[in-house]
């Protein structure tokens, strides 16, 4: 008797907490979420301004101009550009340095938040910080030239350098971040294996190639989802450096988004890229889970 | 690593050598834009012209000085700290008790729910910036805190969900089932036991969030439109245009901008790099 009467209050308890708990962040990623994304797939058939209501059916035509905008394959190009430097520069660079930093020596700990450091910072503030290394009058680089003798270029404002310009930040800022993932698994990783590697007279790099870097692949796996995410995600780094210039060539598919959707009140257009650039999101997330993620 | 210790009589190990000297270069590639941005600020524009690296020969106090004088640095600062504080304090009211839910109490539908936020994990609010814009505006919220802290909180919710509800549920279960018994309600048993117990979460998920609305620009940028409610990214390249090669001044201002979140690192280094990797490998 006592037991149900208990039970039963533990029953209207627990529909009371669901009641009283639950809507709150229901609501609010609904509304904020899904709702935009659905409605992006929906503005996208249309041709608006986002004033009044849509009215202007126009079928795909939306989806086909965007292929047709030369700054939609440049920005797509770049978009690779990123994960490729990311995968081929920034991943071995922060290995290495993970690799170097996780054994304890003086500093070391100083060293690790030094190269976090750019990772909490502000985009923003970084794309400024290198619009003036890379300014051509009273830059950094502009001061090197001009210690050799040499005229200074301006990175930013060629269409063939201002995308290296970006990269190079993408890994000033990104490398640390990387590498503190790398520590985080070399610190939680079993010691026992690389001394009886040791002790079976393996050499350095041995250990690392044969013992260690097989431990790191989840971790390796992780990083690589996470260069691909970011650089589908690049926008706050592009806009202080280029806004996307010149003549496009440094735009990214969030930056052609925007200076080619919301800048022109472009509704359609740019909820049309909106969609395009979720499904690369959501199939990425899928398949790389699927394929490289299985037991994790 | 006992072998790679300085030792006494081991006269000459290159190995050390090279290892010092790529972490020589690594230094210098980070720190060089971070050390001549805060000098530069020191500098008169002629003398960042010349000697852009060195210390300055006449320090220009005035440059800093100036800034901080001026009420527009303290409104950028009172606007992100508004716009940030907002944000945390509701991600981690509205996401703790959702976690709370799904760590504590099974129901129908509990799970597919679960994963209905997790889709959140998957996009940035950039690809739905035009209707969430859109959405904002029709709200009647265009152009407030609000405006930018709701889309924030929404996009945060489903990382912050994720921490909490792993924490929460590592918590030993029989303590809840022992207050239930006693006849403690769930919210009673989330408001005084689960959350005083959470601490460390609470901070690694509010750093989290901090650090991300703090640093925001596109949300901002899309929804608010008079200069009196912008955060400082918004801020600051204004400021950019408007003095566009005075560098020395964008410099000082620069660096008075991102000196918070520089001490802010400095103080809670601990949350703030377990936060950002934890949240990270865990979503």
């Amino acid at each position: 008797m006592l037991a149900t009467v208990a039970r039963r209050s533990m029953q209207s308890g627990k529909l009371t907490a669901i009641a009283l708990f639950l809507p709150p962040a229901l609501l609010l990623f609904t509304i904020f979420v899904v709702l935009p994304i659905a409605e992006a797939a929906w503005y996208s058939g249309y041709n608006w301004n986002g004033f009044g209501s849509p009215k202007n059916w126009v079928g795909w035509d939306n989806y086909r101009f965007v292929f047709e905008t030369r700054a939609f394959g440049l920005a797509l190009r770049n978009n690779l550009l990123i994960i490729a430097v990311s995968l081929i520069i920034q991943l071995p660079l922060a290995l290495t340095l993970a690799l170097l930093l996780a054994e304890k020596f003086r500093g070391a700990v100083a060293l690790r938040m030094l190269f976090f450091m750019p990772y909490i910072l502000a985009e923003i503030a970084t794309g400024l910080i290198f619009s003036f290394v890379y300014d051509g009058d009273y830059g950094l680089l502009a001061a090197i030239y001009r210690q050799f003798g040499a005229e200074a270029p301006h990175l930013l404002a060629s269409t063939q350098t201002s995308m290296l310009a970006v990269l190079i930040v993408v890994v000033w800022k990104y490398f640390g971040f990387h590498m503190m993932l790398f520590i985080a698994a070399l610190q939680g990783m079993d010691r026992n294996l690389i001394e009886a590697a040791r002790i079976d007279g393996a050499t350095r790099w041995q250990t690392v190639r044969l013992i260690i870097i097989p431990l790191l692949y989840p971790t390796i796996r992780l990083s690589v989802f996470f260069a691909v995410v970011g650089s589908l995600q690049l926008f706050d780094l592009v806009m202080p450096l280029t806004r996307g210039g010149p003549a496009d060539s440094s735009q990214t598919l969030v930056s052609f988004l925007y200076s080619f959707g919301v800048m022109r009140m472009r509704v359609g257009f740019g909820s049309a890229v909106g969609v395009i650039l979720f499904v690369i999101c959501v199939t990425f997330a899928f398949t790389y889970k699927r394929w490289f993620m299985r037991d994790e | 690593m006992n072998s790679s210790s300085p030792a006494v009589g081991k006269p000459f190990d290159p190995a050390a050598l090279y290892k010092g000297l790529f972490l020589a270069i690594v230094v210098v590639f980070v720190a060089t834009p971070l050390v001549a941005t805060l000098l530069g600020g020191f500098k008169s524009l002629g003398e960042l012209r010349t000697n852009p690296f060195g210390l300055p020969q006449v320090w220009e106090w005035e440059n800093y000085a100036g800034i901080l004088r001026s009420p527009r640095y303290w409104i950028l600062l009172r606007n992100s700290l508004v716009i940030s504080s907002l944000t945390v304090a509701l991600t981690l009211i509205v996401a703790s008790m959702a976690a709370f839910v799904f760590a504590h109490i099974r129901f129908f539908g509990s799970a597919m729910l679960l994963n209905y936020i997790t889709l959140g994990l998957l996009f940035p609010a950039a690809t739905a910036i035009l209707p969430l814009f859109i959405k904002v505006r029709d709200l009647g919220l265009l152009d407030s805190y609000f405006g930018v802290v709701l889309p924030q909180v929404a996009f945060a919710l489903a990382m912050s969900i994720l921490l909490l509800r792993r924490f929460f549920r590592d918590l030993p279960v029989e303590l809840l089932e022992a207050a239930l018994v006693d006849g403690c309600s769930y919210i009673n048993y989330f408001r005084y036991v689960t959350l005083p117990l959470s601490r460390p979460i609470l901070a690694t998920v509010g750093t989290i969030a901090f650090v991300n609305s703090w640093n925001a620009y596109l949300v901002p940028l899309v929804m608010l439109n008079s200069d009196e409610r912008y955060p400082w990214p918004l801020g600051i390249m204004i400021y950019q245009g408007e003095y566009s090669s005075e560098w020395h001044l964008i410099l000082a201002f620069i660096t008075l901008t991102i000196l918070p979140t520089i001490l802010l690192f400095l103080l809670a280094q601990k949350h703030i790099v377990a936060g950002l990797t934890a949240g990270a490998v865990k979503g």
